[in-house]
């Protein structure tokens, strides 16, 4: 018996179709005691995982000279949305290499123009 | 009621709770179990539950007869600690028993390590790796003085077999239970392989 195929991981629809070298801004539910407010978190994502529990994501940002990471659960329900703010042109999946480079060198990241995923099957579910 | 099952690792995962909780699971696929022996004090001296569990390939002669008239199951196992008077022979025994938020003891066979040394079995630090140092990276160091006592006292961690060997990881959570499917979900880790035997008690509170 295969794990994936007994338990589906639960994907938060609100997640869209992202890929490492964009730039994110994440809102987060945050639950303080009976409270509740939306967090947001923005920077570069360096990293997509994968796996039985329906993978993860990282995103870099860099604050008063700080490198900061934070790792997502796609299965997360605390996930409000994710808004794609600037597709870079990457030639890695993982983008540990961000970690060394100053704020200058790791900032002008050229814009990709290829059309994403997304958008051919959008194309392809209007023309059908 | 029984209180005991025999199960098959599947393997791990992470899921989210009603609360929004995440929480790394095992999956098991536990039961469906047939009790194949009900042992008692006349007969055998002892009293005892025997199930049997999965799909046996090929039986011998003495197997095929002790399975008459029930599945021919491939795995059994006795449980002595267990309400033995409310099962009969042939009775099916499935995860029903468990509920989410119910604790159990989870055993199985550990994956074997082969001969292994002191720092992977017993967490011995090793020597210096630096410094001049050569063939010392993993040793286990002095095992004892010298004319008194004169020998290597008894039970002195050293290298050896590691692993194979029963483990029993007790008092884990159960988070979700599905009797029709037969699967059961523990939070945290069981012992052995994929695919490995694990028995499964719930924990008296």
């Amino acid at each position: 018996m295969d794990i994936r195929e007994l338990i589906k991981p639960k994907i938060n629809p609100s997640i869209p179709q992202i890929s490492p070298g964009d730039t994110v801004k994440v809102s987060l539910k945050i639950l303080e005691g009976d409270k509740e407010r939306i967090q947001r978190f923005q920077g570069m994502l360096i990293r997509v995982k994968k796996g039985v529990d329906g993978g993860s994501f990282t995103v870099r940002r860099v604050t008063y000279g700080i490198g900061v990471e934070r790792t997502f659960s796609f299965q997360s329900p605390l996930i409000q949305s994710v808004e794609v703010l600037r597709r870079g042109k990457v030639r890695r999946a993982k983008l540990y290499y961000m970690r060394g480079l100053s704020a200058k060198q790791a900032r002008p990241k050229e814009r990709r123009e290829k059309v994403t995923e997304r958008a051919v099957q959008q194309e392809a579910a209007e023309a059908s | 009621m029984l209180t005991a099952i025999i199960g098959k690792k599947i393997g791990m995962t992470r899921i989210v709770l009603e609360n929004g909780e995440m929480v790394g699971v095992t999956a098991i696929e536990a039961g469906p179990c047939f009790v194949t022996q009900v042992k008692d004090m006349d007969k055998d001296g002892y009293q005892a539950v025997q199930l049997g569990f999965g799909q046996a390939k090929r039986l011998n002669a003495s197997q095929k007869g002790h399975l008459k008239d029930i599945n021919e199951v491939r795995h059994l196992h006795e449980f002595r600690d267990v309400d033995v008077m409310s099962v009969k022979r042939g009775d099916k025994v499935d995860v029903g028993f468990l509920n989410p938020g119910d604790f159990v003891n989870v055993s199985g066979l550990s994956k074997g390590r082969g001969f292994a040394g002191v720092v992977k079995r017993y967490h011995f630090a090793g020597g210096p790796k630096t410094h001049g140092q050569s063939d010392r990276h993993r040793a286990p160091g002095s095992i004892g003085a010298t004319t008194s006592p004169g020998r290597v006292l008894k039970g002195k961690r050293m290298a050896g077999r590691m692993g194979g060997k029963k483990t029993t990881v007790r008092n884990v959570r159960v988070v979700k239970v599905d009797a029709d499917r037969g699967l059961l979900l523990v939070e945290g880790s069981a012992p052995g392989a994929r695919n490995g035997l694990l028995i499964i008690k719930k924990v008296r509170k």
